[in-house]
């Protein structure tokens, strides 16, 4: 890693320490929410029903719950954020008038972007097994396919966000992007649970792959029809080749 | 002679078709205060864009402390201190904050940037503000901090892109009075502006810029001789009869130039000039009789003025 992106990061982490409060709510509060209403309101109605398999619904939520927050935070800071940096408060031109190059930007922006999921993940995870819904280890190892699943989406949502003119199509990203992968990725219940001609599809999200490992490296088994290491080639790939286009798109943009 | 900093020989930017910058030569020597003044539009923040390396250059030569932007960006950056047209502050962070996150960019010692925001804040005139947000400081003062920001790195080279727009007059002359101490102290600085005064007040020499291309060069005194005579005589008529009597004053002074909504006399004495007008029987509801300027230059040029 360059000197300049680890200062990007630097600078990243600054700003934050100024700013996280204002953000503090909206990162745990609606994870919180989920677990409560999904692990212990459907939870307990699930396994009254005793016949899933699954052991405790709470347990077999938790895992995913962890992968998609991170999702959530990842595609968070990697869309409005990134026009605000380019086109409203224009603090990436700031940045640039410096030693600093645009790669240099894209590059430090996605590593404090991973220790930021990252950090948050391990806050969130700290409170699934204060309620019980994990133990401590298996928490710990989710942790991390669940951060590189919030890693996998931000490399290619950033390069798409650097392209934008404007922020009318990120509402609509959100909608019918960001929602249906969330509800529909094997979050709230097994994948078989599907049509047998819609789980092919469900392979496609890269959601499912991330929930996936992390239910793997948590101990609780999800769909079995895969191996973790494609979920996993998956997610690398997906942050590879986003990471490539967010250097180009980043560079075209603020290179001009 | 000392190297010039800043070179630039058939200097071209486009935006896709559009000719922003056209074919333009400079040079900036060390220690001097040097200034493109021009209109809106005239090419200047592109042409401050390539000399900061932070647009690519289309064509042409440019060499920035003999380097060449396009491979030795990050080397001619370490050493420039930019001040964008558009603040570009971090509202939600301190004063303190935004010049230390700056200094960082630049690789500086924490110490020494901490030892640095207290001299530049004394000289920027904000050192009570130095725990305050940005975001309710008055436009004068983020311009300041603006320029304090650009400073943190001792640069040698500071590019001040149109430095007091929207500014009111007072926050105005507090900002000229900054310049000049910088100045003062053997900064070089580069300067655009479409104020002709502040060009004329600021720059030791300045190129005018119209539709990309520089079309006069020189010190302000020297453009204003060799374009403009030495005084202007000002003449407004009373509405509408302004065409019928222009043809009149025709061999007053040097020239005649009918405006709109006036009409100047370039003399090199007013008085004579005036009492010219007045014993040809011309009887102009106003009369104004004052030195050039480099208003005076700009419209000779181009045959517009300045600020529409
Ligand atoms: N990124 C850009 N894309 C397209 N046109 C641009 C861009 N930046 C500037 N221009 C155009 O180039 C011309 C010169 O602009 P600029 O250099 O900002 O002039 P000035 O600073 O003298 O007002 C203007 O007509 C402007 O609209
Ligand atoms: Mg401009």
């Amino acid at each position: 890693m360059s000197s300049a992106t680890m200062r990007v990061i630097e600078a990243n982490a600054r700003m934050y320490r100024q700013t996280w409060r204002g953000s503090i709510v909206s990162s745990f509060a609606v994870p919180i929410f989920t677990l409560l209403a999904m692990g212990g309101g459907l939870g307990r109605l699930v396994d009254a029903g005793g016949q899933t398999g699954l052991g405790s619904y709470l347990g077999f939520v938790a895992p995913a719950l962890l992968a998609a927050t991170a999702m959530m935070t990842a595609v968070g800071e990697s869309t409005y954020p990134v026009l605000a940096g380019i086109k409203w408060t224009k603090s990436y031109h700031a940045a640039l008038a410096t030693p600093v190059a645009p790669a240099d930007l894209a590059n430090g922006l996605v590593g404090f972007l991973g220790i930021r999921v990252l950090f948050n993940l391990l806050v969130y995870a700290g409170l699934m097994v204060l309620m019980n819904a994990m133990d401590l280890i298996p928490a710990l190892t989710a942790v991390l396919p669940a951060a590189l699943t919030g890693l996998a989406f931000a490399t290619p949502v950033m390069a798409w966000a650097a392209s934008l003119d404007d922020d009318r199509a990120l509402a609509s990203f959100f909608r019918f992007v960001v929602m249906p992968l969330f509800l529909f990725s094997g979050t709230f219940y097994p994948v078989t649970q599907l049509p047998e001609w819609v789980q092919p599809l469900v392979w496609l999200s890269p959601l499912f792959h991330g929930i996936e490992l992390s239910r793997g490296a948590a101990g609780v088994a999800g769909s079995p029809a895969l191996p973790w290491w494609l979920h996993l080639a998956v997610l690398l790939a997906l942050f590879g080749v986003g990471l490539v286009l967010a250097l180009r798109s980043f560079t075209k943009r603020l290179w001009t | 002679m000392t190297e010039p900093l800043v070179v630039a020989n058939n200097l071209s930017k486009k935006f896709g078709d559009f000719q922003a910058v056209d074919d333009i030569d400079f040079e900036i020597a060390p220690g001097e205060a040097f200034g493109f003044l021009g209109p809106n539009g005239a090419g200047k923040t592109s042409t401050m864009k390539m000399i900061a390396s932070i647009s690519p250059v289309t064509s042409g030569h440019l060499r920035v402390f003999g380097l060449d932007p396009k491979t030795h960006g990050a080397a001619i950056r370490a050493r420039l201190g930019v001040v964008p047209q558009e603040d570009n502050l971090d509202t939600e962070l301190t004063v303190e904050e935004n010049l230390f996150i700056y200094g960082r960019y630049f690789d500086l010692p924490r110490q020494e940037i901490r030892d640095r925001i207290d001299q530049l804040l004394d000289f920027a005139q904000l050192s009570d503000r130095k725990k305050s947000k940005v975001d309710p400081l008055s436009g004068g003062m983020k311009r300041r901090l603006t320029i304090a920001r650009g400073l943190i790195n001792r640069p040698d080279l500071v590019i001040l892109d149109e430095p007091t727009t929207g500014l009111d007059p007072q926050a105005r002359h507090l900002l000229w009075d900054r310049l000049y101490r910088l100045k003062r102290e053997g900064a070089t600085l580069v300067i655009t502006t479409h104020y002709m005064d502040e060009a004329e007040q600021l720059c030791d020499r300045l190129v005018i810029m119209d539709k990309g291309k520089i079309v006069g060069a020189g010190s302000p005194q020297r453009l204003i001789q060799e374009h403009s005579t030495r005084e202007v005589v000002e003449l407004r008529f009373p509405a509408g009869e302004q065409d019928a009597v222009v043809d009149r004053l025709e061999g007053i002074g040097k020239r005649v130039e009918p405006l709109p909504d006036r009409v100047l006399l370039y003399a090199d004495e007013a008085d004579d000039a005036l009492e010219e007008v007045h014993r040809r029987g011309l009887a102009p509801e106003m009369t104004l009789a004052r030195r050039s300027t480099l208003e005076d230059v700009f419209l000779h040029l181009t045959g517009r003025t300045l600020v529409e």
